[in-house]
């Protein structure tokens, strides 16, 4: 299969048949013909809000013609990976969790991809795709060209050049290579670059993969100004906090309001940790408007990770049965669903309205007026300190310490993956990998540690308000105690992993890979001293 | 995948067009269709427009040294792939008497593809040969048009008696009237009384028509260039009879 693109504004008047009856012959053994009825079909290509799909090389469309609705999932060269038809009328509406295509083949391979992230529609088109046919001196159809004439309808109406897919009837490769080849002779068609998808982004300035808030997408010189630079940063994260405001209120998955809380959270941190940086009393003011935005989202997003965990829960009862926790799992939608609309009530209060309106407006003010200290400095300063506390913290710890200084170390932890992050475009991308590789398997051990810690104070709590409302069966009781000795056991674990995790990341090798990031000779020796 | 077999010992009684026209019928109903084009004359071939000429020839396909997937060539119709013939087929019997277990052959060739297609006719020349008897211990439904005259009766007859012979597999015979002249009383009569007797003949007739003669003119099966005409309609029927037989499914 080979595509090209009608370029030019003129792409929709151009009389594609003529053109390849009058140009693409092969010397006169070859005739074009008209391959029947032209038909249209509204195409809608789906992928997770962080384009998870595109990034693993699939495209999904969901294509409706005369009625029938079909899922086609295809692979990085194009090629049918598998297709669903859908139920007319029964189909997903959109967005929508992967759990709600119908079981087969292309759900199995679009699920370990898209995760717990619900499938949206990216853009929509309407597609009139007119076929002809290459005859050889036998009237024999060898290859076939679809001309596709599509026009975008969303995120907003675009027009898009004609698109050409030129097949080959089985057994017939060789012929339509020089058909191919003659067709880009054509004056005004030339090889497609990129698939429809992108070519129905690019109609709209839109490019797959896009996503706001990206840290890696902020690209930072070392010697730029730091107060101009930790403007650029926490744009990026204002602009990550927006866009995943709508899919927060509209509940269309979880990660929404995870990505939000990470957004807000390195806003906060850069605040405490770079805030002297910033013009004076700028950190100091919104400090507590986004701590009460964290505040916010933290009810919510903790019965979600009780939720999303809850399959991995019930499969590990040993004595009760996962049908004796239902009424608990009952609680937990509802008081999930109470705090979700406290929290869309928050995400479209004038309090939240009136912070991102600030914030913005006070960050665009930053200026480049102060050029010392170099962002590349403050970084290294910043990095280096944040290394040691982490480092302090995590020597404090005994057998006897109690679970709160493994948090306290484990906030110093996240700080200090967010300085690596925000700044990451200062360093090497392989160096960075290299220099959090220990870090992340800490965190992951104090992360596991301190769920766990949350969870069983959680249970509880929910046992004794469950025991007010006096309906709930013992049955319940038992199993929702059995959760809370699987995750006291989770928790030891955890625990007993650490000194392991914590002497990996202490140690030398460790803390030097983390050191090299904070000198500012190599990638970072064009900044300017502080 | 279900193998059908277009067979007859005698010539021109109608298995090209009934492997051209069932083979259509059956991707037109969405089953993924290969028509192996067995006959040296290439008949099936040329109604396609595809010429009678496999790479390398058939030979290599006969051995296994050449896989049969790079000689199939697509139809001009959706889902319904040709395996040409080839003017070496004209030998296949010394060929098939040098492989091994020979009479198996052609099930060992075709078994690769069964997660490929769902249908496969073989067209097969007139013959009683050892393809012949790879073609029997290959096909799941056995088609066997016939002339309704008393004679064809009887070869059907040493047909089946030939294949109670066999160990293993045998398949369904499901035989028919082909070319039935109205104008001949002979015709009618047999045609009308043997069907109603005989479990292994199919209800249906094709008649002789002048539009089926017409397949040779216009490269294509009469179901494709003649949907609505008497002939497209017995085969229509032909073809629901055949597959309720062959117990095709979906």
């Amino acid at each position: 299969m080979r595509e090209f693109v009608v370029d030019g504004e003129a792409s929709a008047d151009t009389d594609v048949p003529a053109a390849l009856a009058g140009s693409v012959t092969l010397n006169g053994s070859l005739a074009w013909a008209n391959g029947g009825r032209t038909r249209t079909s509204r195409r809608n290509w789906l992928d997770t809000f962080d384009w998870r799909l595109y990034r693993a090389g699939l495209t999904l469309e969901q294509a409706a013609a005369r009625g029938r609705i079909e899922l086609l999932l295809t692979g990085r060269d194009g090629n049918l990976l598998a297709s669903e038809v859908l139920a007319a009328g029964r189909g997903p509406h959109w967005p929508s969790l992967v759990s709600q295509l119908p079981a087969g083949p292309l759900r199995e391979l679009v699920e370990p991809v898209a995760g717990v992230r619900a499938l949206g529609p990216v853009v929509r088109a309407s597609s009139k795709v007119a076929q002809l046919r290459a005859m050889n001196d036998d009237a024999k159809t060898v290859a076939r060209l679809d001309i596709d004439r599509m026009s975008v309808t969303f995120p907003e109406p675009a027009a898009v050049p004609a698109r050409l897919t030129l097949t080959p009837v089985r057994g017939y490769a060789g012929v339509t290579d020089r058909i191919g080849w003659a067709i880009t002779e054509v004056p005004g068609i030339n090889a497609a670059r990129g698939s429809a998808l992108e070519t129905a982004l690019t109609a709209v300035g839109l490019r797959a993969g896009d996503l706001a808030g990206k840290t890696t997408a902020v690209q930072l010189s070392p010697s730029m100004p730091a107060a101009a630079a930790l403007a650029t940063l926490l744009t990026a994260q204002l602009d990550a906090i927006e866009a995943n405001v709508p899919g927060t209120i509209r509940d269309i998955d979880t990660e929404f309001l995870h990505d939000l809380r990470i957004a807000v959270r390195r806003t906060r941190s850069v605040m405490k940790l770079c805030g002297r940086a910033l013009p004076a009393g700028l950190a100091s003011e919104f400090r507590p408007e986004f701590r009460w935005l964290g505040d916010l989202t933290t009810p919510t997003r903790d019965l979600d990770v009780y939720l999303l965990g809850y399959g991995r829960m019930t499969a590990g009862l040993v004595a009760a049965a996962p049908a004796d926790l239902s009424p608990f799992h009952d609680y937990l939608m509802r008081s999930r669903a109470a705090q979700h609309r406290r929290l869309a009530a928050g995400l479209r209060s004038a309090r939240f309205a009136r912070l991102t309106t600030r914030w913005r407006a006070a960050l665009k003010e930053i200026g480049s007026a102060r050029k010392r200290p170099t962002v590349a400095r403050l970084a290294a300063a910043r990095i280096s300190t944040a290394q040691r506390r982490a480092l302090q913290a995590g020597q404090l710890i005994s057998a006897a310490s109690p679970a709160e200084n493994l948090h306290e170390l484990r906030k110093r932890c996240k700080e200090l993956r967010y300085l690596v992050e925000m700044f990451g475009s200062l360093h090497d991308p392989a160096q960075r990998w290299q220099a959090v590789r220990e870090l992340k398997a800490l965190q992951d051990c104090l992360g596991a540690f301190q769920d766990a810690e949350v969870q069983r104070g959680e249970i509880r709590g929910f046992a004794s308000q469950l025991l007010s409302d006096r309906r709930v069966p013992a049955e319940t009781l038992l199993a929702m105690g059995e959760i809370a000795a699987g995750l006291a056991v989770a928790q030891r674990e955890a625990r007993r992993e650490f000194d392991g995790r914590f002497a990996d990341f202490a140690s030398p090798a460790s803390q030097a890979r983390l050191t090299a990031l904070t000198r500012t000779d190599g990638r970072t020796r064009a900044a300017g001293g502080a | 995948m279900k193998i059908f077999a277009t067979y007859n010992i005698k010539g021109g009684v109608g298995k090209t067009a009934t492997a051209v026209n069932l083979g259509y019928l059956a991707a037109r109903d969405g089953y993924r269709v290969l028509l192996w084009d067995l006959d040296p004359q290439g008949a099936a071939s040329y109604l396609f427009r595809i010429k009678p000429r496999v790479k390398g020839g058939g030979k290599g396909l006969i051995k296994g040294t050449k896989s049969i997937d790079s000689a199939i060539k697509g139809t001009d119709f959706d889902r319904l792939e040709l395996l040409p013939a080839d003017f070496t087929y004209r030998n296949l019997d010394l060929l098939l008497d040098a492989a091994k277990r020979p009479a198996r052959r052609l099930a060992a060739l075709l078994a690769p593809l069964k997660d490929e297609y769902d249908v496969v006719f073989l067209d097969c020349p007139p013959s009683i040969s050892l393809l012949s008897e790879s073609v029997l211990h290959a096909a799941d439904l056995l088609l066997v048009p016939l002339i309704p005259t008393t004679l064809s009766v009887r070869t059907l007859d040493q047909l089946t008696e030939f294949m109670a012979g066999f160990n293993g597999h045998r398949p369904d015979v499901l035989a028919f009237f082909s070319m039935v002249d109205r104008r001949k009383r002979l015709h009618t009569q047999i045609a009308a009384d043997l069907p109603a007797q005989r479990p292994d003949f199919a209800a249906t007739a094709i008649p002789a028509l002048s539009v089926i003669e017409q397949m040779a003119v216009q490269r294509a099966p009469v179901t494709a260039f003649s949907p609505r005409s008497q002939a497209a309609r017995q085969y229509g029927q032909l073809w629901q009879e055949a597959r309720e037989r062959a117990g095709l499914t979906g």
